[in-house]
């Protein structure tokens, strides 16, 4: 029966090839639909993206830097901690910033307890997980995309240690120790294998950074010391965060708290009314799309009428018309899909430049899903009219009417 | 047995009586012309016959099988099996070539054969225009091809309604001849037709008014 089928493609071939004008009124219509549904998905996932990097301090909303240049050690931590009350304390996190390379790129890690970062900064969006032991790394989406890497990979972070009293040279990976014949001062390779469990995406400067716990940069450093700055979350109307932060500055502490602007949480709300905006839109779009279409087949199929009555007489089986063109329906909301997803990537990007003034990533799942939803759209839609035309009357339609 | 026997058909419209009590017996290879004037109720005859359309009241016996009885689907197969069909109206499937509107009947027939259909196209001399479409036929040819599609899976029966009803002499006379050729290779043919010619060639002549028999003659030329 290979002959058979091919004969069945050959068919379906030159009707969309010789109805052309035909199937181009009807893929307009699942093209439209496509392009709008694809670009909203597109703008729906994004949506999150772009918000926190517009309202980036969402969380925190009080900065710890050293007034001098050393670092923040624990015990003025706790000390500045103690002089917000209780209650209004929602939160901290301490940072300590380091250079190191993964695979010759230098990167700056960045050590943290991540149950508290998730805290003081949840906007903060992850492919994968957090790190739940050491060893386990969260990376940059920026660094991962320079990098290739993805969630689940194994990087080693590199390190040239100057070998100096201060060090445990026991603990070092690397045997091999070289001296700089100039300065005598000498030097060990030095690396820590860590495995990615996900992948941080926030729109803003933290996708380039790469995140570990305190003891693994620790142990990569082979030093121990304070933190860079300490990011606190302090729940309080206005004039009492000032106060807070007057009294900490005036302390005899080391430490300089400033204030940054933070988003509250019904502005956090916004982002879940818009997302569920562009969810309602998206499918009245569905609907409106399944509604144009199932219109468009219905008129393609109305004047195709006599030609089933005729396939009829022929011999054809009622499932054998359907199949050809429901067939021949799936096929352009196959290609329609396709085109309206290119579309809709180029409409969100358009909206996305102009709204939030970056672009916007392509998904393949958005293309993927768009192709599916329109071919099931179509199929839906192309399904009535198919099954009432398959009912005509092969002796009304042929009596020469 | 006869091919076909027509038995007290009667088509109800309504409250009129497009056939009335309709007798008729087809013999193998017999060539019948059936005749009357417009709205006597001849094509309602045709499509009763090739299992079409079903009859108000009577019988229909193809073969001596009584198809008033069977289903649309057993209906379906048996015009696909047993007739071939070529409409007053030229009725091609418009985006496909001569060539592939023959295929379609072989299609549904059994299986599609591109050099058989070609061969019924040769028959009816339309071997060079088997890649045009539709649209670039005329009229003549277009109904040349309905007839190589009625005869490609070799019908006992073919029903013709008005082959000729839009065609001019010398395209008739190129009907006329593949219609006695097929004749002469033993197919029945019944052929609706107003044209004196065509019924002329026929062996015997039905005439038909308000639904009923009126005259039903042997030609005496053969
Ligand atoms: N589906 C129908 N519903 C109602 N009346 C019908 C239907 N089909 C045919 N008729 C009527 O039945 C009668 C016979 O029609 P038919 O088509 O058989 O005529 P005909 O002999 O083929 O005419 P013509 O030579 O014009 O083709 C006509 O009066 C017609 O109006
Ligand atoms: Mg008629």
């Amino acid at each position: 029966m290979r002959s058979d089928r091919q004969f069945f493609f050959r068919q379906i071939l030159s009707s969309a090839l010789r109805r052309r004008s035909r199937m181009i009124i009807a893929i307009l219509a699942i093209i439209v639909g496509a392009s709008i549904l694809s670009g909203l998905e597109m703008i729906y996932y994004d949506v999150p993206r772009q918000m926190s990097s517009e309202f980036r301090v969402y969380g925190s909303n009080v900065i710890f830097s050293p007034s001098s240049e050393m670092d923040i050690s624990e015990e003025s931590i706790r000390e500045a901690l103690s002089l917000i009350p209780q209650k209004a304390l929602e939160g901290y996190t301490p940072y300590r910033y380091e250079n190191t390379k993964i695979h010759n790129m230098p990167v700056t890690l960045a050590a943290v307890d991540f149950d508290s970062a998730s805290r003081t900064s949840p906007y903060w969006h992850i492919d994968g997980a957090f790190p739940s032991s050491d060893g386990e790394v969260l990376v940059g989406a920026k660094v991962a995309e320079e990098l290739s890497i993805s969630v689940g990979s194994l990087i080693s972070c590199e390190q040239t240690l100057e070998i100096t009293e201060e060090i445990d040279t026991s603990k070092i990976s690397s045997y091999e120790i070289y001296t700089d014949p100039e300065t005598g001062e000498a030097y060990a390779d030095h690396k820590l294998d860590l495995k990615v469990s996900g992948i941080l995406d926030t729109g803003g400067s933290e996708e380039e950074y790469v995140y570990m716990s305190y003891s693994d940069a620790s142990y990569l450093t082979l030093v121990d010391r304070g933190y860079d700055i300490v990011e606190v979350s302090i729940a309080s109307t206005h004039s009492e965060l000032q106060n807070i932060l007057s009294r900490i500055n005036q302390s005899a502490l080391d430490i300089s708290a400033k204030p940054v602007k933070r988003v509250t949480a019904s502005e956090g709300q916004v982002l879940k009314k818009l997302q569920a905006l562009f969810f309602i839109v998206t499918v009245v779009v569905l609907v409106l799309t399944m509604i144009c279409v199932a219109t468009t087949m219905t008129a393609v199929i109305a004047e195709r009428r006599s030609e089933i009555g005729l396939r009829k007489v022929l011999g054809a089986s009622d499932s054998q018309i359907v199949t050809q063109f429901m067939t021949e329906g799936l096929m352009l909301g196959g290609l329609g899909g396709i085109l309206g997803a290119i579309l809709g990537y180029f409409f969100a990007q358009y909206v996305s430049m102009n709204v939030f003034a970056s672009s916007i990533t392509m998904r393949p799942v958005v293309i993927l899903v768009t192709i599916l939803v329109s071919v099931l759209i179509t199929g839906l839609a192309s399904l009535v009219p198919i099954k009432n035309a398959v009912k005509v009357d092969p002796a009304l339609v042929l009596k020469g009417e | 047995m006869s091919l076909l026997e027509l038995k007290n058909v009667s088509k109800v419209y309504g409250n009129l009586r497009a056939l009335d009590s309709v007798n008729l017996t087809v013999e193998k290879g017999e060539w019948i012309a059936i005749m009357g004037p417009s709205g006597s109720g001849k094509s309602t005859m045709m499509n009763i016959i090739g299992c079409l359309d079903t009859p108000s009241s009577g019988h229909v016996i193809l073969e001596g099988r009584d198809i008033t009885k069977e289903s649309n689907r057993a209906l379906t197969e048996l015009h696909r099996d047993k007739i071939g069909f070529v409409f007053q109206q030229f009725y091609l499937i418009n985006y496909l070539t001569a060539l592939e509107n023959v295929m379609v009947a072989q299609y549904y027939h059994s299986m599609t054969d591109e050099k058989e259909a070609m061969a019924a196209l040769e028959r009816v001399g339309l071997k060079d225009r088997a890649k045009h479409l539709p649209s670039q036929l005329s009229g003549g040819e277009q109904q040349r091809v309905c007839i190589a599609r009625a005869l490609i899976n070799s019908p006992s029966l073919i029903l013709a309604d008005e082959p000729t009803g839009n065609l001019d002499e010398a395209n008739e006379n190129m009907v006329i001849d593949i219609l006695k050729k097929l004749h002469s290779e033993g197919t029945s043919l019944v052929v609706v037709t107003h044209d004196p010619e065509v019924g002329e060639v026929a062996q015997r002549v039905v005439k038909l008014s308000h639904g009923k028999i009126v005259s039903d003659e042997m030609n005496t030329h053969s």
